[in-house]
Formats: C-alpha cells, sequence, structure tokens
C-alpha cells in the first residue's frame, strides 16, 4: 500500500511536469484562423490526456525496476499474483468511457470546423503537378497567390486536373484532399494579417516537395485593393507579352525541368525552340511553331520529343491568355 | 557449378531469370503478332505487358526451380513420397527447401534480417539527403523511390521476421512435432524471395514515386517500377495468406494433451490473432493493387475519373487491409512482450486471460477502422465521426495490456539481461506510438496532422515498440534454443543502449517538426521553417541506430563462431522448448508432452507447466 501511494503522488507530480514541459516547447505553429481555434483547444485536451497516461504508465515501471529488481544474492521469486478481476474491470471500463468522452469531444470540435457562414467569400483552387491556381468567380479574377480578407469566412472549392493534391495552410491548421473528378471543400476564417504558405501534403510525383504558393491575408480595404488591381491587369491583357510569360515560367514550375539557357534538365530546353526543327519519339518531324507548342502545353501527351519520357511533363490547366503568355516568353528565347 | 545449381536458392533465381525472359518474350511474340508495338525504349526494352507477365512467370519459375513443388507434382502424377525429407546437415539445409519448421523459421528470420538491412540503408540515404534542406546528392526522382522502397521492404520484412518467429516457435510452444502442412510451410517461404527480388528490381526499371500507399492516379501514371512494385506485393501476400492459414490450422490441431485455450502460451494467443487478420484481410491490399495493374494494362478504368472510376474506392480497399496489417505487425511483438516479461520478472502474467482476449480484441476492432486514413481524403464527411469512434476504441484493449504489463512487474523480482531489456524497451516505445495515436484519431486534430512527420514518428514508434525491440529481444532469449550458443552480453547491451535513446530521440524530432508543419514524403523542406537543425540531429539519430544494429550483427557472427555454448534451460524457463536440450533436435520432442499446470506460475516453483510422457 505504501508503493501505491508513493507511486500515486509521483504519476501526479510527473503529469504537470510533462504537461508543462510540452506548452513550454511550443509544440503548435501560430494560430491563424478561428478552426485553428478550435483544432487547438482539442489538442490540449489530447496533451493534458497524454501527458498523464505517459506518467501513469512509465512512473509505476520505473519505480519498480527500482524497488522490485532482484537483489545480488536473492535467489527468491515474485509474489503469486495472478489476476484481480476488479482491477481488470477498472481498467477497461475507465478508458472505454474516456474514449468514448473524446470522441463525443473530438466530434463536436469537428463540427465546430465545419461552421457554415452564407457570406463566405468563394475561391475555385485547382491543384495541379505542381501548383496552385486560385479563381475568384464574384470578380472575375484569378491568381497564383491566395489573397484573403481577415476575418471573413472563404470557403475553398477544390479540384485537381490530375493527381490527388492536398490543401494545407499549417498556420490554419485544417487541410483537406484536391481528388481528381470531384469537388472537395474546405472553410477557413483567417484571423491574423500575414503571410503564409499553402503547401501540398500529399504526395503527387515527383516534386510534390515544391508544390507550394503563398497565401495572404490582409485587411479588407486592401483585399479590395488587390481585387481591383488585378481585374485592371486581366482588362489590360491585351494579346501576348513575355514579361508576363516569364513570371508564369516561375511561379508555374516549368522552371524546375525546362531550362532557359540551353542547359541539360528533365524536359528540353526552351533556348533557341521556337521556330526550330523538333524530332519525336515517333521519328517524325515538327516545327515548334506556336500551334505545335500550345499544343504541347496543353496536352503533353500527344506529342512526345525524344529522348524525353512521356508522362513527365505535367497537364496544366491554363488559360488560352496564359498559353500565349508563355510561347511569347519562350519566342524571346532566341 | 553442379554443386551451386544444386542449392534450392541459386536454381531459384536462375530460373526467375528465365522465366521472366520466356514470359516477356511471349507477351512481345503475342503483340507482335497482333500488330502491337512489340519492344518499347520508355519501358527498358520489353513492353509494360511483357515486363509484368515476364514478372509473374519469372515468379513461378522461381518456386518451381527450388523443387518445394516437387511433392505435390509427384502426388498429382500419383506417385507417393516419403512423409519426412531428411535435411543435408550443416549450412546448406538453409539455402533449399526444408520441410522443418525450425529450419523454414530461421530461413524466415535471416530474409527478414536481410531486408531489414536494405530497408534502413535505403532510410540512412534519404535521411542523409534531408540532413540540410536543399537537394544534396539525391535526385527528386530517387528521393521518392528510395522512400517508396523503404516502406514496403520493411513491411515485407517484418512480415517474413513475425513469420520467421511464429513459425519457430509455434509449434515447440504447443508440443507439436512441425505445423501442420510442412509443404505448404516451405511454398510459403520460397515465394517470398522472388517478391523480395521483383521488389528491388523496381529501382532499376524506373523507380516508382508514390510512396508504398501507391495511390491511383499517380500510380496509374508512376514508371514501370510501379507495376514491379504491385507484383511484388502481390505475391508476397501469399506467403502471408498461407502462413496464417497453416498456423491457424497448426494451433487448433496440434497442441498437446491438456493444453486447453488459456493454458496456451499467450504468444500463441497474439499469433492466432495475428493470423486470422493476415488470412482474412491480405486479399484485400492484393486485390486493390491488381486493379490499378489492370488498369494500367488494359485501361480498365476501375480508379480513373475520366472513366467513371472513383479514386477513393481504392483507398478504402487498400486501407481495409493495410490497418489491420499494422496489428498483424504488432500484435505477435505485443505477445513476446507478454511472454518474456513472466520469465524475468519471476512471477504469473497479471490478468493472463484478459490479455489473451485483449489481442483478439484488438484483430476484431482493427477491422473496423480504417477509414482513419481517409479523415481528410473527401469521402464521405459524415463517415468521419464513426470511424474516430471505432479508432478510439482500439486504446481500451491496448490500454489492457500495458496495464497488465506494468502490473505483473509490480512486487517482481525483476532481471535485467538482454531479453529483459529489449522487452522494456519494447513497452516504453510503443507506450510512445499508443499515446501518440489518438490525436490521429480524433478527427479534428487529425486535419493538421495527417501528412505530416508527426504521423512518420507515430507509426515508427509503434513499428519499432511492437516490432523491431520484441524481435530482437526474442533472437536474445530463443537464439541458444536455436545454435546452442547463448549470444554476448555485453555486445547486447550496447546495442540496446545505443538504439533506444537514438530511437526515442528520432521519433520526438519526427513527431515535433511534424507538428510544426513538416510534411511527409518530401525530398526536401523550406530552409524558412527552421527545421534544418532538428534534421541534421535526426540524421544523426538514424545512424547511431544503424551502428547498434551493426554491433548486433557483429555479435551473432562472433556467437556462432565462439560463443559460450548452452545447452540447458539458460532463462530458467517453464516453457516446453527450454525442457529439452539445445539445439532443438530435428523433431522437436521424443516423447509427448502433457500439460499439467498453468503456464506463468513463476513463483510456484513447484507447480511445472508440462510434463514428458513416460
Ligand atoms: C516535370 C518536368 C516538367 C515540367 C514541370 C514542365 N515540363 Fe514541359 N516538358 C517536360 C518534358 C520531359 C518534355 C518532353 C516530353 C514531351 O514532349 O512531353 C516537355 C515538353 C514541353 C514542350 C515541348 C517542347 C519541345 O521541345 O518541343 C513544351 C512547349 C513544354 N514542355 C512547356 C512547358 C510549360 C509551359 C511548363 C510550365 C507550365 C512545363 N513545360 C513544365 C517536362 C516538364
Ligand atoms: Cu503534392
Ligand atoms: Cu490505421
Amino acid at each position: 500500500m505504501r508503493h501505491v501511494v508513493i507511486v500515486a503522488l509521483f504519476v501526479l507530480t510527473m503529469t504537470f511536469l510533462v504537461y508543462t514541459g510540452l506548452n513550454a516547447l511550443n509544440p503548435l505553429p501560430t494560430q491563424a484562423a478561428t478552426q485553428a481555434v478550435v483544432v487547438d483547444r482539442m489538442f490540449h485536451l489530447e496533451f493534458i490526456a497524454i501527458a498523464f497516461l505517459f506518467s501513469l504508465i512509465t512512473v509505476p515501471l520505473v519505480y519498480s525496476l527500482i524497488v522490485f529488481r532482484r537483489r545480488p544474492g536473492d535467489t527468491g521469486v515474485g509474489r503469486h499474483i495472478e489476476g484481480n478481476i476488479k482491477l481488470e474491470l477498472l481498467w477497461t471500463i475507465i478508458p472505454l468511457i474516456t474514449v468514448i468522452a473524446f470522441s463525443y469531444m473530438g466530434a463536436q470540435a469537428l463540427g465546430d470546423t465545419l461552421r457554415v457562414d452564407p457570406q463566405a467569400l468563394q475561391v475555385k483552387v485547382t491543384g495541379f503537378q505542381w501548383a496552385w491556381r486560385f479563381e475568384y468567380p464574384d470578380y472575375g479574377i484569378t491568381s497564383n497567390a491566395l489573397y484573403l480578407p481577415v476575418n471573413r469566412q472563404v470557403l475553398l472549392r477544390l479540384e485537381s486536373p490530375d493527381v490527388i493534391h492536398s490543401f494545407w495552410v499549417p498556420e490554419f491548421r485544417v487541410k483537406q484532399d484536391v481528388v481528381p473528378g470531384r469537388e472537395t471543400q474546405l472553410r477557413i476564417t483567417p484571423t491574423t494579417i500575414g503571410e503564409y504558405t499553402v503547401r501540398c501534403a500529399e504526395l503527387c510525383g515527383v516534386s510534390h516537395a515544391y508544390m507550394r504558393s503563398p497565401v495572404v491575408v490582409v485587411s479588407q480595404e486592401d483585399f479590395d485593393a488587390w481585387v481591383a488591381e488585378k481585374q485592371e491587369e486581366s482588362t489590360e491583357a491585351t494579346g501576348p507579352d513575355a514579361g508576363r510569360g516569364q513570371k508564369l515560367y516561375e511561379t508555374l514550375g516549368c522552371k524546375a525541368c525546362h531550362s532557359v539557357d540551353g542547359s541539360e534538365g528533365v524536359g528540353p530546353t526552351w533556348k533557341g525552340l521556337f521556330g526550330s526543327e523538333v524530332e519525336l519519339d515517333d521519328g517524325s518531324v515538327v516545327v515548334a511553331d506556336e500551334a505545335f507548342l500550345a499544343e504541347s502545353i496543353r496536352e503533353p501527351g500527344a506529342a512526345i520529343v525524344a529522348g524525353f519520357a512521356e508522362g513527365t511533363m505535367p497537364s496544366y490547366a491554363l488559360e488560352e491568355s496564359q498559353i500565349a503568355d508563355l510561347i511569347a516568353f519562350i519566342e524571346s528565347l532566341k | 557449378m553442379k554443386k551451386i545449381l544444386s542449392i534450392g536458392l541459386v536454381r531459384g533465381l536462375v530460373f526467375q531469370m528465365i522465366g521472366t525472359l520466356i514470359g516477356a518474350l511471349l507477351v512481345t511474340a503475342v503483340r507482335a503478332a497482333m500488330g502491337l508495338s512489340a519492344f518499347s525504349a520508355r519501358t527498358f526494352g520489353f513492353t509494360e505487358p511483357a515486363w509484368v507477365f515476364g514478372g509473374f512467370v519469372g515468379v513461378l519459375a522461381f518456386v518451381y526451380g527450388t523443387r518445394v513443388l516437387d511433392d505435390w507434382i509427384a502426388w498429382a502424377r500419383g506417385e507417393d513420397t516419403p512423409e519426412h525429407r531428411e535435411d543435408e546437415p550443416g549450412w546448406r539445409k538453409y539455402f533449399s527447401p526444408s520441410l522443418d519448421h525450425k529450419v523454414i523459421g530461421i530461413q524466415y528470420t535471416v530474409t527478414s534480417l536481410l531486408l531489414l538491412s536494405v530497408g534502413g540503408l535505403f532510410a540512412l540515404i534519404f535521411r542523409t539527403e534531408l540532413a540540410a534542406s536543399g537537394l544534396q546528392f539525391l535526385s527528386l526522382k530517387m528521393y521518392n523511390t528510395l522512400m517508396s522502397l523503404h516502406g514496403i521492404i520493411m513491411i515485407v520484412s517484418i512480415l517474413l521476421g513475425i513469420a520467421g518467429v511464429m513459425n519457430y516457435l509455434v509449434p515447440l510452444m504447443i508440443g507439436a512435432p512441425d505445423m501442420a502442412f510442412p509443404r505448404l510451410n516451405a511454398f510459403s517461404f520460397w515465394v517470398a524471395p522472388p517478391a523480395a527480388v521483383l521488389l528491388l528490381s523496381s529501382l532499376a526499371l524506373g523507380g516508382f514515386d508514390t510512396g508504398w500507399t501507391g495511390y491511383p492516379p499517380l500510380s496509374a501514371r508512376a514508371p514501370l517500377g510501379m507495376q514491379m512494385f504491385f507484383l511484388g506485393v502481390w505475391v508476397a501476400g501469399w506467403s502471408s495468406i498461407l502462413g496464417a492459414l497453416n498456423l491457424i490450422a497448426t494451433v487448433l490441431r496440434m497442441r498437446a494433451k491438456g493444453m486447453t485455450a488459456f493454458r496456451m502460451p499467450i504468444f500463441v494467443w497474439a499469433a492466432v490473432a495475428t493470423s486470422l487478420i493476415a488470412l482474412t484481410a491480405t486479399q484485400l491490399i492484393g486485390l486493390s493493387f491488381q486493379l490499378v495493374m489492370f488498369q494500367r494494362l488494359f485501361g480498365m478504368g476501375f480508379f480513373d475519373p475520366a472513366k467513371g472510376g472513383n479514386p477513393i474506392l481504392f483507398q478504402h480497399l487498400f486501407w481495409f487491409y493495410s490497418h489491420p496489417a499494422v496489428y498483424v505487425f504488432v500484435l505477435p511483438g505485443l505477445g513476446l512482450i507478454s511472454e518474456l516479461l513472466p520469465v524475468f520478472v519471476r512471477k504469473p502474467l497479471f490478468g493472463y486471460r484478459w490479455v489473451a482476449m485483449s489481442s483478439l480484441g484488438i484483430a476484431l476492432v482493427g477491422f473496423l477502422v480504417w477509414a482513419h486514413h481517409m479523415f481528410t481524403s473527401g469521402m464521405n464527411e459524415y463517415l468521419r465521426v464513426p470511424f474516430m469512434y471505432s479508432t478510439l476504441l482500439v486504446a481500451v484493449p491496448t490500454g489492457v495490456k500495458f496495464f497488465s504489463w506494468v502490473a505483473t512487474l509490480w512486487e517482481g523480482k525483476i532481471e535485467l539481461p538482454t531479453p529483459m531489456l529489449f522487452t522494456l524497451g519494447a513497452i516504453v516505445a510503443f507506450l510512445m506510438g499508443g499515446l501518440s495515436g489518438p490525436p490521429n484519431a480524433i478527427v479534428a486534430t487529425d486535419l493538421h496532422l495527417h501528412d505530416t512527420y508527426f504521423i512518420v514518428g507515430h507509426f515508427h514508434d509503434t513499428m519499432f515498440g511492437g516490432y523491431i525491440f520484441p524481435f530482437f529481444a526474442a533472437i536474445y532469449y530463443w537464439f541458444p534454443k536455436a545454435t546452442g550458443r547463448r549470444l554476448n552480453e555485453k555486445l547486447g547491451k550496447w546495442h540496446f543502449w545505443l538504439m533506444t535513446p537514438s530511437f526515442l530521440v528520432l521519433t520526438m524530432g519526427m513527431m515535433r517538426i511534424g507538428l510544426l508543419g513538416m510534411r511527409r514524403r518530401i525530398a526536401d523542406y523550406d530552409p524558412a521553417l527552421g527545421f534544418d537543425l532538428t534534421h541534421t540531429v535526426l540524421t544523426v539519430a538514424a545512424f547511431l541506430i544503424a551502428i547498434s544494429v551493426l554491433i548486433f550483427f557483429y555479435n551473432i557472427y562472433i556467437t556462432l563462431r565462439k560463443g559460450e555454448v548452452v545447452t540447458g534451460n539458460v532463462w530458467n524457463s517453464r516453457s516446453p522448448e527450454w525442457q529439452v536440450p539445445s539445439p532443438m533436435p530435428a523433431h522437436n520432442y521424443d516423447r509427448p508432452i502433457e500439460v499439467v499446470g498453468e503456464p506463468y506460475d513463476y513463483s510456484l516453483p513447484d507447480a511445472p507447466y508440462v510434463r514428458f510422457a513416460e
């Protein structure tokens, strides 16, 4: 009995120490959305349970190793205890109640992260190998960065043209896969102005590690200004522009495979590509004119350049104007 | 030459090569006759269908080549063969089919250790790559391939390892002369090496970049290596299913007189629970992979949304096996913990029946939780809540085990030789895994944790605690039984004290950066996240683990050459296999065993567990 009391005291102390220790380590990223608040509250309940259970097992374990170790010269045996029905029932029923309670709270928390604001801003998010694109149907604009007004719920409608991706901004906590052939949704209410990064969390092929885009949370005024600027840009955008094409080259990730200085890469270099003769893997030769390049970008599988592997070049759901910009950029690389 | 070719393994490998070639040529000829393209530069000469069919024929040829089918072929012809086949003396018997469960057990275990080394080597390579941000020496593609192969090779290694331990121990523990179906047993082992060859061949055939989960549509577009991976797992599945069938039959039919269900050694309970899962769930992973293979080969759009398929369906099929599979990996290990604790504490296992039932409980509930891997997948939203309840329910029987272990230690006479150290290490490691589990099971927090390094840390904890530590404990403990020599204690302690802290640092570090935003399965990370230092520490920890395992291999080598010879009951165990001299004779017990007491009454020295019939 004396042993039990000592161990119980140690367990309580240890629980306290482990829990404070965990908190002192700042285990979670900054909290920047109402959904994150809900998730973190759940995390803290779990930390308490973890601290307690950790102590409940390790303390008597270490205590036994010290107190009940076989001392030199002792040839005796342990005390004959086969079990104890009451104890066994106890440590089945109490955990059972605990896990049901945690499931219940977990379901409540999940519900809270899904709470719908009918006024939510809608953004259509396309995740593709290996970048993100954001469309604002209410404003008719498209962007490579996700701009969000602070304290307003946004409904992300996620789509993928190729493989599964996953939308995750650690500061917002919640995460949702992007599945080809269907739309998935995620609701986020950012609460802190700042710059974050959305990173793809589901392995989606070679350049998965680099599939990320900026997420910028701004005040409502700044958001309105950004929208206006974007709208102007898109009306100005008359005719293809090599400068915009170069930006796309960098932001869309073409850069990962295509060089612009003639050096070798995963894909053919773009230097001197425009107007040159290209040999395809079926032996035919074509001229890399505008039509061929546009087709290559739209449908990479349609014609394969000799010496390169089919299926490497990802298909991007690009708009015609973006393709035109890219081709203008390629054309500028003599 | 003739002498070398008389070795089953060598013949098998030669046959596999020839078989692969014949299969591939056959398909190529048919394709040419049909006017389809016969060769492809993109897929290393042969077309993809040719490679896949070749790989399949290669496996059949391997198995045929080893002569493990010979008895069955003879029977089909109406010929008789002798009931027993005596093995060659010495080491050669391990390289050819044997019908002795102990030889097969060692074959499994050694193959498992080999694959463990290969998988571990892959991990070290990409762990080194991760030591700093930026790409050091691996390409993105190579990283993905190594990471994916590490996963699947370790899984196969674990499956073979538990098959090894179960094969060796279960017949001995229940007092049987062998497994119920010795030829099936040999067959189950001999399909594993060609499967391993297939898996490794994916490295040479373009690799694959999907992780061991092989989710389509990514896996439907991946390089040819993907198919070799699918086929390899598919074949390895046979080993698992047939081995499980055999084990269940053995335990049901061949127990010694007096060995009622609740007088079986607790490890046997765990082995049965594991085998029940392996027998009934493995089909699903084989099938889900087969469906993707067919999608690639024949354009069947099972998981292709453009053809009306559903990528999420794959995840359901895949996890319906792959979740229970983790219990296949850990239940035997947890059984070993329960088996070894009483020996070194000299008192009974606390609540034996409840512990036995908890294994079955875990096996049962384990079937109802698969979708917890899919909380963010976009499956029907309301499904997430019931799967959270069922998943957390697993904590109850798991908790029962922990409480029983601690209660077993309580008021014992604890000794700490190497096997006991590893048993205690297993408890601590599995505790870390167990405690980091519920946050993933609770949907709200899993929305943050899913697909992060936290998960990686969590399952390495469960795999080390549920398999690696107990597996080493078992090797240290039963090595004298198998070889008549005892592993060096001093080296064993080095192994333990180097591995355990490194391992704890490794997984806790993984969990920490996972919580902070480190994704899993990435070749490179943003230096702005500030994870460089932690990753360096993790890499160092990984190398220390590797060094500790090298010490273990050295220990085996040196012990086999000149280790302490022990033929008696080294650990003063009550289990029947220790009541006869080591190494174990060929047909186990020369006199039948009768069970006359409880298995774990270590605190009652005058009440034996088994008696030999006069
Ligand atoms: C993962 C590597 C990769 C990325 C990223 C990539 N490509 Fe490619 N690309 C290839 C490969 C490989 C080929 C050659 C095989 C083929 O024709 O499909 C190719 C071919 C092309 C061609 C035809 C070139 C020729 O020489 O005829 C064009 C045009 C092209 N890509 C444009 C793009 C654009 C625009 C982007 C970015 C939006 C991009 N690629 C991103 C790998 C890539
Ligand atoms: Cu990705
Ligand atoms: Cu699971």
